[in-house]
């Protein structure tokens, strides 16, 4: 076949060694984290770090003073915790939602999850509930916003897809103008500076309880993904082709997003609004493992994980007082997008 | 094994006009039916019906005796596979990936292929000439090479009714031979093959029944040699053609041969 000739580079090209890369991603998560358990306005050794984190389960000579034991547990573990769970959260999601919608440039705010728990933060805020409620009310923001916007979608004709990311943009937007609204008639000394706060996105509040409630409910929200990954590679085909091999595509479709409607709900409502995570891991995945869902899921929940605990390690930093998290995850994750977008477009 | 089409009518709205219009024909094992007719004249609208895409339409559809709309998709799956004009991918999936696709039939919902799976999918290839593409990006290939690997993963999903949406569509001259050449090998083999093309002369080479299809109705139904000729082809195409025969070693040909001047503005 004269074909072939044009293919020889393709023919001897060799598989990337997808194991060692998951190992490497891996370790490189681990010494991410015990690092950010060291760094902070009050730095403690890496040694001292691995001797306190193994105390509670071995038995082992104390050399550090209460305050150390405080601040690695009590503070930095659930902020650390946190982190993982909001960065794996975002980026599955992410992936999951640019699969579902064939559309590699949709980020998980695309059906407006995050505009909706924008809107349920500064609700709570407003209404001086409490931090407790303004996680409550975010989530609960998030998943109406998806709900209002998936039955609009059903009440339209024409593609499902199609309708569904415009009916989110246009909730999306409806939610971004109660939460505008909002910030007019709120008080300008308390809680105005609280909500601009809280939409910028931070960990810096993150409690040990808001780790349990978002973490069982990303792990719970994750494992399906994890589970249906091969077939969400059958859908990203598209409906006619995923069909005829036989899936079930509109009960596929409904969990998935349902999932990541959920773990996206659940992470904006215990960090506030983090753009760009959500876009910018799948893509990354994309390019160290390729298309295949089955590699790109576990990478995104480990790489999304490591990706936004390192930023929050300069968050709290780099400067005397907190940076939000949204303003750095731009700030990265933008120029990360433009290099991807150069390089992919000099691959093809 | 068998395909029955029955009076077969569809239309997209309660109001809209019939793109289908009592629609019959069968086909059985080791057919391959092209379907020709002018664009836009309801030759995927039908496909999607037999693949159980579309079901609100009037008459019925028999896949061995039974109704498809008795049927889910997956086990319309079993029996009838897909093969749609081959697109830039969005995502740029390995070929061996996208030909292990087909097998998703045959894997629990909640599992991937395994070494097994990936032995068919290598098997198929192999059987198309395309085994040395397997790690290549489906979107780097060519056109022809596309095609090809749509075809291993019909095979893949072992179903042996094949469905196919012009499948020389955007290939060059000699990808649309080699492509019809292979589909006329698994005609050969005993699998179904129903296929839409825009050219009478693959009607004349590959196939041996041909449906000629206009405003929605079936105007002839039978052996190329027998129902295609210069009148059939002028009333539904508006071009003059000579049909030349001629004798090759191995067998009888027709070709279709455009008339010079014989070409209508509008049609």
């Amino acid at each position: 076949m004269p074909d072939t000739a044009k293919n020889q580079s393709v023919q001897t090209r060799k598989m990337p060694n997808y194991k060692l890369r998951f190992i490497l991603l891996i370790i490189a998560a681990l010494v991410c984290i015990l690092v950010s358990f060291g760094v902070g306005r009050f730095s403690i050794s890496l040694y001292d770090v691995v001797l306190l984190l193994l105390s509670p389960f071995f038995p082992v000579t104390e050399t550090w003073d209460y305050a150390m034991f405080s601040v690695v547990f009590n503070i930095r573990l659930p902020r650390i915790l946190a982190a993982l769970l909001v960065g794996a959260a975002l980026s599955t999601a992410g992936a999951a939602y640019q699969g579902m919608f064939q559309n590699p440039l949709v980020s998980p705010d695309i059906l407006g999850a995050s505009a909706g728990a924008g809107f349920g933060a500064c609700l709570a805020i407003y209404l001086s509930l409490g931090s407790g409620m303004v996680t409550i009310f975010a989530f609960a923001g998030g998943l109406i916003a998806v709900l209002v916007a998936y039955l609009v979608s059903r009440m339209t004709k024409g593609s499902a897809t199609l309708s569904m990311v415009l009916a989110g943009i246009l909730v999306g937007s409806l939610f971004s103008a109660s939460t505008s609204y909002i910030k007019l008639v709120a008080d300008t000394t308390e809680q105005l500076p609280e909500i601009t706060y809280w939409l910028m996105g931070s960990l810096a509040g993150a409690t040990m309880d808001d780790v349990i409630f978002a973490g069982i409910i990303i792990v719970l929200g994750i494992i399906p993904i994890f589970l249906l990954r091969w077939r969400m590679n059958v859908l990203t085909l598209g409906e006619d082709e995923a069909k005829s091999m036989g899936v079930n595509t509109h009960q596929l479709r409904f969990v998935v997003i349902v999932c990541a409607t959920l773990i996206t709900a659940v992470a904006v409502s215990i960090s506030g609004i983090i753009g760009w995570v959500g876009l910018v891991i799948p893509h990354f995945c994309r390019m160290i493992f390729g298309y295949d869902y089955r590699k790109i899921v576990p990478a995104s929940i480990i790489l999304g994980g490591g990706f936004l605990l390192l930023v929050d390690d300069f968050a709290r930093t780099i400067a005397s007082t907190e940076v939000p998290l949204g303003i750095l995850t731009a700030f990265v994750g933008a120029p990360i997008f433009a290099y991807l977008l150069i390089m992919g477009g000099k691959r093809s | 094994m068998s395909v029955s089409v029955n009076h077969l009518s569809f239309a997209y709205g309660k109001h809209s006009p019939l793109v289908l219009d009592d629609i019959s024909f069968s086909v059985k094992e080791g057919d391959l039916l092209a379907v020709l007719g002018p664009n836009g004249v309801g030759k995927s609208t039908m496909f999607r019906c037999i693949l159980g895409f579309l079901n609100k339409y009037k008459g019925d559809i028999l896949l061995n005796d039974v109704d498809i709309r008795t049927l889910t998709h997956k086990q319309i799956a079993k029996q009838v596979a897909y093969i749609p004009q081959s697109t830039h991918p969005v995502f740029n999936y390995s070929v061996l990936d996208v030909v292990l696709m087909g097998v998703t039939n045959q894997v629990s919902l909640l599992s991937a292929p395994n070494q097994n799976h990936i032995d068919q999918a290598y098997a198929a290839m192999e059987s198309l000439g395309i085994s040395h593409l397997r790690d290549a990006g489906y979107g780097e290939i060519s056109g022809g090479e596309r095609q090809l690997a749509l075809i291993a993963r019909a095979l893949v999903q072992k179903a042996k009714i094949l469905i196919m949406d012009e499948p020389t569509a955007n290939l060059d001259y000699g990808n649309q031979f080699r492509v019809m050449c292979r589909i006329s090998d698994l005609a050969k083999e005993g699998y179904i093959i129903i296929l839409s093309t825009h050219n009478p002369d693959h009607a004349f080479l590959y196939a041996n029944r041909v449906l000629m299809i206009q405003s929605g109705k079936v105007i002839a139904d039978g052996r190329p040699d027998d129902v295609l000729d210069a009148k059939l082809i002028r009333d539904v195409y508006g071009v003059d053609v000579h049909i030349e025969e001629f004798q090759s070693k191995a067998r009888h040909h027709k070709l279709c041969i455009p008339v010079e001047g014989g070409v209508d503005k509008q049609k």
